[in-house]
């Protein structure tokens, strides 16, 4: 049988991108303890509502783990304490009565609040669309198996694709470095065969528009760390590699 | 009305290739003249705006997340299948086909299976160039698995996580476009009017979910890939943005909605724990392949599972279908379920669930053997119930899962609004009554790939010189002075209870009634109740905050607005059909050994329904007939 | 014709800061953050590797007087003389050390400098949180880099003007060319000790972080072997603490006299 929990909440509120915010408290009271951390922040809404209070807006969408909506910063962890775990595959019965738990929004100055814990993530597709794909126009490719792939080099490159873009990794870095978002998309595709023809020219354009929006990495490893896919540092590791050879093969392509 | 399906005469094989012959083409240097937009970014929604932007055409693609790559394709765990014969098991195009039209309970258009059957073989080929790490067998050729009962290997697959990994391709492949600037990317906007003029789509009206702020857009063709209705159940596998009110708004303006009532339950899913549940999890229906069913005979049981003796347990799916014991078809399975449920033997703290037990599965193979093929999915039940599946059986409930219904259109993707198109689940148009395992993606990424950017230069083509609709047009600006009024008027409504409330008490009634079995009272009654849920929702509901920023109850609203519409017609659809078929299960159907019973006399047809003009007028039914010329009829059997 | 157009939402859209405009190879690496790193962590290496061997010369003042050419002289002594006679007579005596200098010097500032630069980079990227953080990976040694590296680029300056130089700390006692002896008198004095061990300790740290974060930052990374990566790290910054730590210890402690 579920029990139930009394938390106190600290929650920050921000009515709009440019107005101030501040934690405010809330009593979390009768939470089942079965319920999600998301249901959780639903049944405190509800009462919000009752109240004439205006519910607190959080990001949330497919509520198992793979759409990469949500996400907000617990007791100062990206996703909370449990790891591998995305926010909405966080349950209650992981707290215990009587706790207080902070809730704020993820933060880089490249994601600005746009209400409450709800921020924009978009400077993420800014970095897809610098160079994130195969070019493969429609109907162009050959039979699927003309390409030979070693299993083992589809499931690296898989284990890289795994990310849900949730961006716990720039929340989570003391820099709001894009580093392992950005590594793990040039894994997937640069490992691949597939994936050679434009590698290099993929590798200096993405990491340009990461830089043109985040920081720098100084490998505290705190994003492989707050990753609900646990994607691996390994694979910045491979991007900082690739994108001096970038720098080189490119040159010297140019210049032919 | 009569509902020209523009299906191709002559032999199926060749029915898409004189199609493409036939139909006009728009010349390369014209396809740039042209503007289409998009509304949705999942699988066809990406995959259709990628490939408009790549043949040249000027795309506009809406979204009302925040990025293009949350859209709930991301979900589909199983696979996706393609006739490629890859395992030499034989399989073919034609196998592909008559599985999925017999798989859909003959209720689907013949023409349109066949076509998709084709091109799934090019959406491998296609996802495969594109870095789509599908799973891969030592030699580094594709895998395949076995999927949903079917006989032969044409699941393609990466890991549980296969829709992520097709929506990322298609995604990344529409980005691209957006980096060529040949698709313009709005993210954040719901589209809430499609504006017509003289019987045709001239484009759509959106609001801003972070500014309030309304816009029109005008192009030469919509395509509305928005997804499935699932959610009008409230709890259900779907994400909880999913919504009908695209489709709906669409329907109100005109489109027909065919086969509402078609919607499929999926038997593995983890049951309800609490009243505040928001969702269902879906878990791979690949546990029953080694899970055993069962819920105690004895309905007062207090029991823990491992403490009933064998004679005291009902293991009712192999015990009524020996030949196929746990592996019955999704719809039976579901359907049992919820006969032991009703009869109060269910399982769990709310008694709402049956055991999915993998005791003899270990007993037999070992633990680690089952670790090791669903160690995964073991690991996220823990995690959701806390309950360690490896020494308590499972518990397991149906949950609303996808809908085959939608927008009725012909053999292009078009409705029956010339100038408006509808992709993926958002259309009726290839699973008939029931969807196989792994086709949802395969449809999905056939429209948008495949089908639309072909079919749609057959209307583009008359457009040529044209210019789309100004937004000046008094058109657009009725549509959007709709929008805003139908916003300002939740806001005002000052009732007493969330939207939420009254989605939770929609989803009730259309559980209750329009679930995984249907009766002439249940429908009847459950009309009576949508309209009074609906009656007071319009009363009494209550959204706080205003229509400047971002406000999801406001979001909220008007979604559950066009749920209460949609599930009176659900009902209405559900009664007037009264046969079984696929997903669709009357209790005045069946045969004598409970089964499903069709009657192709009467309803060997398309319902597609039209609207009145006003919530309180009864949509007006138009018939489709169904022509079965290749796929013999028969009536199913799993004993 | 024209189409009526629509403009995307924008807010998060507009990027922090602009892409620069590309210099020519090898320049263009430097003037990214990747590329800086890159740098970050060659000069990192050259500068680990002089402190290696500095300390590993300086285990000679344990060696006090030995016999050359007929006299006692202190080992120290002779090996400094030897290093401003390298490579003659093929060179000049000092143009190799001043090269070796020079080449150290640049790297020093290019560290420096680049640190400098993504430090502003990652500061003004970076939202603090108004809450508490609890980190998860990030340590004692990876969250101080900006301030041991400071605390021992300051030391340096200090140690050159003492030891090399003998501007002003060390008058009067200073002779140029008696390194012992000024070793001895310098470390002798407890203030300069005590200092010289806590900037040593700031080295030490700074080294362990810096060299397993260099390794990530050249992309040197192999799943099997990088275990080896945090082992390298933690033995070089070990081996370079207890040496150096042991130099004013020992002055102290009488073991390295006059």
């Amino acid at each position: 049988m579920s029990t139930e929990l009394n938390l106190t909440l600290q929650v920050w509120r921000q009515a709009a991108p440019d107005a101030p915010g501040s934690f405010v408290t809330y009593e979390a009271k009768n939470i089942p303890d079965d319920s999600s951390f998301l249901e959780m922040l639903d049944i405190v809404n509800e009462g919000l509502i009752d109240n004439d209070v205006e519910p607190i807006e959080f990001p949330h969408d497919c509520r198992e783990g793979i759409c990469g909506t949500c996400g907000v910063m617990i007791n100062g962890r990206a996703h909370g304490q449990e790891r591998a775990t995305a926010t909405c595959q966080l349950h209650m019965r992981k707290f215990s009565d009587g706790d207080t738990i902070a809730i704020e929004p993820w933060r880089a100055a490249a994601f600005p609040v746009i209400k409450d814990l709800i921020v924009d993530r978009s400077p993420m597709d800014k970095i897809i669309q610098a160079g994130g794909y195969i070019t493969a126009p429609t109907g162009t490719g050959g039979d699927a198996n003309d390409t030979l792939i070693p299993k083992e080099v589809a499931e690296s490159a898989m284990d890289a694709a795994a990310c849900i873009g949730c961006g716990a990794c720039i929340a989570a870095c003391p820099n709001s470095a894009g580093q392992l978002f950005t590594s793990a998309k040039l894994w997937h595709l640069n490992s691949l065969p597939q994936g050679q023809p434009e590698r290099f020219t993929r590798t200096e354009s993405m990491v340009d528009t990461m830089e043109q929006f985040f920081g720098a990495c100084t490998n505290h490893g705190e994003c492989a760390e707050a990753c609900p896919k646990e994607i691996s540092l390994d694979f910045i590791a491979y991007m900082n590699g690739d994108y001096i050879k970038a720098k080189i093969k490119n040159r010297s392509r140019s210049s032919q | 009305m009569i509902l020209d399906s523009k299906v191709p005469s002559g032999p199926i094989e060749d029915a898409w290739d004189s199609h493409r012959f036939d139909i006009k083409l728009v010349n390369p240097a014209n396809k740039r003249r042209f503007k289409i937009i998009v509304v949705g970014t999942g699988l066809a929604g990406a995959s259709a705006a990628a490939t408009f932007g790549e043949l040249g055409y000027e795309v506009d693609a809406f979204t009302f997340h925040d990025s293009p790559r949350r859209a709930h394709s991301i979900a589909a765990q199983g696979g996706i299948n393609a006739a490629k014969n890859y395992r030499n098991d034989g399989d073919s195009i034609y196998r592909l086909f008559y599985d999925t039209v017999k798989g859909g309970d003959y209720r689907s258009r013949e023409a349109n299976v066949y076509r998709l059957s084709q091109v799934s073989v090019n959406i491998i080929d296609q996802m495969a160039s594109q870095g789509v790490p599908f799973a891969r067998e030592y030699g580094g050729l594709l895998a395949n698995r076995s999927f949903g009962g079917a006989q032969v290997s044409r699941t393609f697959y990466a890991r549980g996580q296969t829709g992520q990994q097709l929506l990322l391709g298609a995604y990344q492949q529409m980005m691209a476009q957006v980096n060529a600037g040949k698709v313009n990317l709005h993210t954040n906007q719901e589209m809430l009017e499609v504006v017509t003029k003289d019987g045709e789509a001239h484009g759509i009206v959106t609001r801003d979910l972070n500014t309030g702020q309304v816009r029109s857009h005008s192009a030469h063709a919509v395509v509305l890939a928005t997804g499935g209705y699932g959610n009008v159940f409230y709890l259900s596998t779907n994400a909880m943005a999913c919504n009908v009110t695209a489709a709906w708004r669409a329907h109100r303006k005109g489109a027909l909605f065919a086969n509402p009532c078609y919607t499929q339950i999926h038997p593995t899913c983890i049951p309800q724990a609490d009243e505040f549940q928001s969702k269902l999890t879906l878990m791979s229906e690949s546990l029953r392949n080694d899970g055993r069913i069962w819920v105690p005979r004895n309905a007062d049981e207090t029991r823990k599972a491992k403490d009933i003796p064998e004679d005291e347990r009902y293991y009712y799916l192999e015990e009524k279908y020996p030949a196929f014991g746990n592996l019955v078809p999704r719809d039976v399975a579901s359907r049992n379920a919820k006969t032991v449920v009703d009869a109060g033997q269910g399982v769990g703290p709310l008694k709402n669930g049956v055991y999915l037990d993998f005791a003899s599965a270990i007993g037999r193979d070992g633990k680690d053997t089952i670790e090791e093929r669903y160690g995964n999915l073991f690991e996220m039940y823990e995690r959701i119930t806390g309950e360690d599946p490896y020494s308590t059986p499972m518990r397991i409930y149906p949950a609303s899962h996808y809908t085959m219904g939608g927008l009725w259109v012909d053999y292009n993707l078009q409705t029956n609004i010339p100038g408006l198109y509808a992709a993926g689940e958002a259309n009726f148009s290839d699973h008939g009554a029931n969807r196989l395992g792994a086709s949802a993606l395969m449809q999905g990424l056939a429209d948008g790939y495949f089908v639309l950017p072909y079919t749609i230069g057959d209307s583009l083509a008359a457009k040529l010189g044209t210019d789309p609709m100004s937004t000046a047009d008094p058109a657009f600006q009725e549509a959007e002075k709709a929008v805003q009024d139908r916003t300002q008027h939740f806001l005002g409504i000052g009732g007493t209870k969330s939207p939420d409330y009254y989605h939770r008490e929609l989803g009730k009634v259309v559980w209750e009634h329009i679930g995984m079995a249907r009766n002439e009272a249940g429908l009847t009654t459950a009309i009576s109740e949508i309209k009074a849920i609906r009656e007071a929702f319009w009363n009494d509901v209550k959204v706080l905050g205003n229509g400047d920023s971002l406000n999801s109850s406001l979001e909220k609203v008007g979604r559950v607005a066009d749920f209460m519409e949609l599930g009176e017609l659900m009902a209405r659809d559900a009664l007037d059909r009264s046969e079984s078929c696929g997903g669709h299960f009357r209790e005045e159907s069946q045969t004598e050994e409970g089964e499903a019973l069709r009657r192709d006399d009467v309803f060997s047809h398309v319902s597609a329904w039209e609207w009145q003009g006003d919530v309180n007028t009864p949509q007006i039914k138009h018939k489709e007939e169904l022509e079965f010329e290749y796929v013999a009829l028969s009536q199913r059997s799993y004993k | 014709m024209s189409l009526p157009t629509t403009t995307p939402r924008n807010s998060g859209d507009l990027p922090m800061r602009d892409k620069p405009r590309q210099l020519p190879f090898p320049l263009s690496i430097y003037q990214s953050a990747v590329g800086k790193k890159w740098v970050m962590a060659i000069t990192g290496f050259i500068l680990v590797g002089f402190v290696l061997a500095h300390m590993i010369g300086n285990l000679k003042l344990y060696l006090g007087l030995v016999e050359h050419n007929g006299a006692l002289a202190y080992d120290t002594d002779l090996y400094a003389e030897a290093l401003r006679e390298l490579l003659v007579p093929i060179m000049p005596r000092l143009v190799v050390l001043w090269i070796l200098r020079i080449g150290l010097l640049g790297a020093l500032l290019l560290h420096i400098h680049s640190a400098y630069t993504l430090s502003r980079m990652s500061l003004a990227s970076d939202f603090k949180y108004q809450g508490k953080r609890d980190f998860l990976a990030a340590n004692f040694a990876s969250r101080s880099m900006r301030v041991t590296g400071p605390i021992v680029a300051l030391y340096l300056v200090f140690h050159l003007a003492d030891l090399t130089l003998g501007f002003g700390i060390a008058t009067g006692e200073f002779v140029r060319g008696d390194v012992y002896a000024n070793v001895v008198y310098s470390l002798g004095r407890p203030v300069v000790a005590i200092g010289y061990i806590i900037a040593n300790i700031a080295v030490a740290i700074h080294i362990y972080h810096g060299i397993w974060s260099a390794f990530q930052s050249l992309g040197i990374n192999n799943p099997k072997y990088n275990y080896l990566r945090r082992l390298a790290a933690k033995a070089v910054a070990g081996i370079i603490l207890v040496g150096n730590v042991s130099f004013p210890i020992a002055v102290l402690a009488n073991i390295i006299s006059l």
